[in-house]
């Protein structure tokens, strides 16, 4: 089988895996449609005092509320990616059946994760989004070429993602127990992506330095291109650049540990 | 394999595998004596014995508790950096000043923070019903809703108390209040009124995962998100979406009621001023809804047979 036939069955895999489970599906579709719900008004209200914040309309606003939702499980920036798998993995040992797979152990687990997020983007994300913009004014572009341009910032996002989260998973193989990295990690993320509030409305030296981290590529970046409040290549130059280094790191890393470190027996 | 239903959907619980490495399965809690007590003071021997057990094995791991504790104080605190955040941009949001929303927060993360810190776990039903294990608890010698309370008690969840009772110092400290004795009297009601809301909303919830085992997540829209709604002043949300949280769910008698009347603002809705006494009230009552959910969804139970 030929590489590429192996990791787009991986990336099936997960994908299928994950379109399991449908009643948790239709429930976190629910949850995340209610979140977005009473986040919708209290952006809102804090539009209606600053009419502009951030470069937004009220409009953009809205929409970046319900984009935040479909995004949410999509790039696991509230956790819940394959990560979590990943380090039970290897703080049981089982890592070593991974590593002796003739396949690569990034290249595996970044399918498995990309099948996750695109159904968690079908599954979890459309209906939440499709919600908001039918029972809220929101700010949908017209123009075809700028959901196009949305459409490439999306995957990006996802590399960046599953990127960030590869190396919080490596982690493990040092600390065994990844409890701490992983809260640690997604309260970064949580912070840094935009979740909590457009990072565009953060004040002063906080705002430019958040919107330099990778975390920005997650949400921020595609909305600011789903906006047009965006240069799509420049955007794209900005994620594929932290994909790169975050993906560079994490072989590192990975090497690092594999030559290293002593596989958990037992 | 790994559940995915296992995160919130806001991560709230990226903190909950920490001791299923580490602890042991729950001892039984012991039989004697139990015959001849009255059936809540089993359920709270019984609460008391196993959540007991679960505090020994999470200090067994002292340095670990400490920093899930505080790695749940952070989480936590995180929305209310979300509203330091706002205020760093505008003075008022939905008319309420800075100190008056931090009283709103600080009021609902307490009452929340105690009913998540009692019953949280409860939301591992779900994942108990789908593997079989909640048929263990069924032939125990204990009423089961005690030993699902106390399953997996976590202490660390005292970090979005204190974070609550924080921010209400501060709250407290930075406006003027004409305090009354009934004012006075009010905080402690609210707060534990408040806290047996929250708990009834775990019981209904879990409740409801007999039924839906995969969809636990469901609950967390009224749990997270009922607090996360309780944050914000009522003034900023839809007249709808008021009533609703009024009537239908009562969360509204959690802090908005009771915080306007300490505050001498205008209450959310049209209502008669006792409104903001009737928590406690609510609370018992919505115990006792959920408590029959809760029969109810016992009874239902079907094993998986695994």
């Amino acid at each position: 089988m030929g590489a590429g036939r192996l990791y787009a069955a991986v990336a099936a895999g997960g994908f299928r895996r994950y379109a399991t489970y449908r009643a948790a599906t239709a429930a976190g579709v629910f949850t995340n449609t209610v979140f977005g719900l009473i986040l919708v008004y209290t952006y809102l209200a804090l539009w209606d005092v600053r009419p502009h914040l951030g470069g937004y309309d009220r409009a953009q606003a809205v929409t970046y509320v319900w984009l935040g939702q479909a995004f949410l499980s999509t790039l696991a920036i509230g956790g819940g990616g394959v990560e979590d798998e990943l380090m039970e993995r290897i703080r049981t040992g089982d890592i070593a059946i991974d590593l002796y797979r003739p396949a690569d152990l990034q290249l595996w687990w970044l399918a498995a994760d990309l099948g996750r997020a695109m159904f968690q983007l079908v599954g979890r994300g459309i209906v939440p989004f499709v919600f908001g913009a039918l029972f809220f004014p929101v700010a949908l572009p017209t123009d075809p070429l700028t959901w196009a341009a949305f459409l490439g910032a999306v995957p990006m996002a996802m590399l960046v993602s599953f990127g960030i989260r590869f190396l919080v998973a490596l982690s493990a193989f040092w600390l065994m127990d990844g409890t701490g990295v992983v809260q640690m990690a997604w309260l970064a993320g949580y912070f840094c992506s935009g979740m909590l509030l457009p990072l565009n409305v953060f004040p002063g030296a906080l705002g430019e330095v958040v919107r330099a981290l990778p975390w920005s590529s997650l949400l921020q970046a595609p909305a600011d291109v789903l906006l047009g409040h965006a240069d799509a290549l420049n955007t794209y130059v900005f994620q594929g650049a932290w994909a790169v280094a975050l993906l560079a790191a994490g072989r590192l890393l990975q090497s690092a540990a594999t030559r290293r470190v002593v596989v958990q027996g037992g | 394999m790994a559940e995915i239903t296992g995160a919130g959907p806001h991560g709230r619980r990226t903190d909950e595998e920490t001791e299923a490495a580490v602890a042991p399965a729950p001892v039984p809690a012991p039989a004697p004596a139990l015959a001849s007590r009255s059936r809540p003071a089993d359920g709270l021997r019984a609460y008391r014995l196993i959540a007991g057990m679960w505090l020994r094995s999470t200090m067994a791991y002292r340095a670990s508790f400490i920093m899930t504790t505080f790695g749940n104080f952070a989480a936590t605190a995180l929305d209310f950096v979300a509203i330091l955040l706002m205020f760093s941009r505008v003075d008022a949001l939905g008319g309420y000043t800075l100190p008056e929303i931090a009283f709103l927060y600080g009021l609902t993360s307490i009452s929340f923070g105690l009913a998540d810190l009692a019953i949280g776990s409860m939301d591992r039903l779900g994942r108990r019903v789908r593997d079989g294990t909640l048929d263990t608890l069924l032939v125990r010698p204990a009423p089961v809703l005690a030993q699902v309370a106390a399953d997996r008690f976590a202490l660390r969840r005292l970090g979005r108390v204190v974070q609550g009772v924080l921010v209400l110092v501060y709250a407290l400290g930075s406006f003027d209040v004409h305090w009354t004795a009934p004012k006075v009297l009010l905080m402690p009601l609210m707060m534990l009124g408040g806290a047996a809301i929250f708990c009834a909303v775990f019981v209904a919830g879990a409740a409801f995962q007999f039924v839906a085992q995969d969809a636990s997540e469901v609950q967390n829209a009224f749990t997270y998100g009922g607090t996360t709604l309780l944050q914000y002043p009522p003034t900023v949300f839809a007249r709808e979406l008021v009533r609703g949280v009024t009537f239908v769910l009562p969360l509204a008698f959690v802090n908005w009621l009771p915080a306007s009347y300490v505050l001498g603002r205008p209450y959310p809705l049209a209502l008669p001023w006792w409104t903001a006494f009737a928590s406690p009230l609510v609370g018992v009552g919505c115990c006792a809804l959920a408590g029959l959910a809760w029969r109810v969804g016992l009874r239902s139970y079907r094993s998986t047979g695994s």
